[in-house]
């Protein structure tokens, strides 16, 4: 991916693809590193599965067809000197407290890292394709943070969906502003 | 700064919108999502569409939604155009730029751009 911000928006497709009802995406910067969340309430994997997924080319079952983005997501942290965690519990064995939580560590001073690139247009695009999940959006920078979380602006819009032209081109300047008062 | 306000604004306007909307959605534009959709532009080409079909006034018209796997990765970023009655239309390896001709050409004009679609890749 040339921008790891396209990353992010693979990894939460899958969380939305796990049917999760509450997505958060978290970004925390230090003067070299870039640690990134992704946590779900979706339907979690079990232990084989996780292993699977994260290692596809390292195990031995083969029925099912080897995804894509997990293991773009493992190089770009690997190649920095970081490393990607996941941690999961299946809804099969907890369907109360199931859900996904993948963890990814980069070293930002790392020739080989990837810039964040246009993370707005990210959150946007992950708001406009599933405008009913509670989406929470955190980036913690050295000079200050921004967020958005859509439960707050649900209370405001009531009945207006969130994939409302009007109120993405809201999301997307608000954002932006957070990032000028930041930097 | 932008405020709240400005969403209860949002709010005010779209009132008697919301019950319209209900019934919108005559034409279907679906951009392929997958992970290798993403990596090969799929993000511009999306929001070159919810952009464009905004300020073409088409938004009661058109609706821009995504999806996974369309299966056919050499061809992303791919679009799929769905409209009742009619043969679905799937353009391949789109950009902005296209974009903005299909909306033109195509969801207002009614004739799909054919150099873009599949049909016309494969023969
Ligand atoms: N948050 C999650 N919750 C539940 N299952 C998940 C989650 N993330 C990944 N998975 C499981 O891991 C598999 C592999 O994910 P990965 O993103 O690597 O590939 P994929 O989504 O299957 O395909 P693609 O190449 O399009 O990304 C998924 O198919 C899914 O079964
Ligand atoms: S994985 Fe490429 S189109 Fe499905
Ligand atoms: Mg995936």
């Amino acid at each position: 991916m040339k921008e790891l911000s396209l990353n992010i928006l693979d990894i939460a497709q899958n969380s939305v693809k796990a049917k999760a009802k509450n997505i958060l995406i978290k970004l925390t910067e230090t003067a070299d590193s870039l640690t990134l969340v992704i946590e779900d309430n979706g339907c979690g994997m079990s232990k084989e599965m996780v292993e699977n997924v994260i290692n596809p080319f390292c195990t031995t079952r083969t029925t099912r067809k080897v995804g894509l983005g997990i293991p773009l997501l493992k190089l770009a942290a690997e190649q920095t000197g970081g490393s990607v965690n996941i941690e999961s519990v299946s809804e099969q064995v907890d369907p109360v407290n199931c859900g996904t939580k993948v963890t990814a560590v980069f070293f930002k001073n790392h020739l080989d890292f990837t810039p964040l690139g246009d993370i707005v247009s990210t959150v946007t695009a992950l708001i406009q394709g599933s405008p009913d999940i509670d989406w929470r959006f955190e980036h913690h920078l050295e000079g200050g943070s921004v967020e958005l979380d859509t439960v707050e602006l649900r209370e405001v819009l009531g009945d207006v969906p969130l994939d409302t032209y009007e109120v993405i081109k809201w999301i997307e300047a608000y954002l932006q502003e957070g990032y000028d008062s930041v930097k | 700064m932008k405020s709240l306000a400005e969403l209860a604004a949002i709010r005010e306007k779209m009132k008697d919108k919301v019950v319209l909307r209900e019934g919108s959605g005559e034409i279907r534009v679906v951009v392929g999502m997958a992970t290798c959709g993403i990596a090969a532009g799929a993000r511009p080409v999306l929001n070159a569409f919810v952009e464009g079909v905004s300020n073409a006034g088409l938004a009661d018209k058109v609706m821009v939604s995504q999806t996974g796997c369309i299966g056919v990765c050499q061809f992303e970023p791919v679009v799929e155009i769905f409209e009742a009655g009619k043969d679905k239309v799937t353009y391949i390896k789109m950009t902005p730029e296209k974009a903005a001709e299909v909306i033109e050409k195509h969801l207002k004009g009614g004739a799909p751009v054919s150099e873009y679609t599949i049909t016309n890749a494969i023969s």
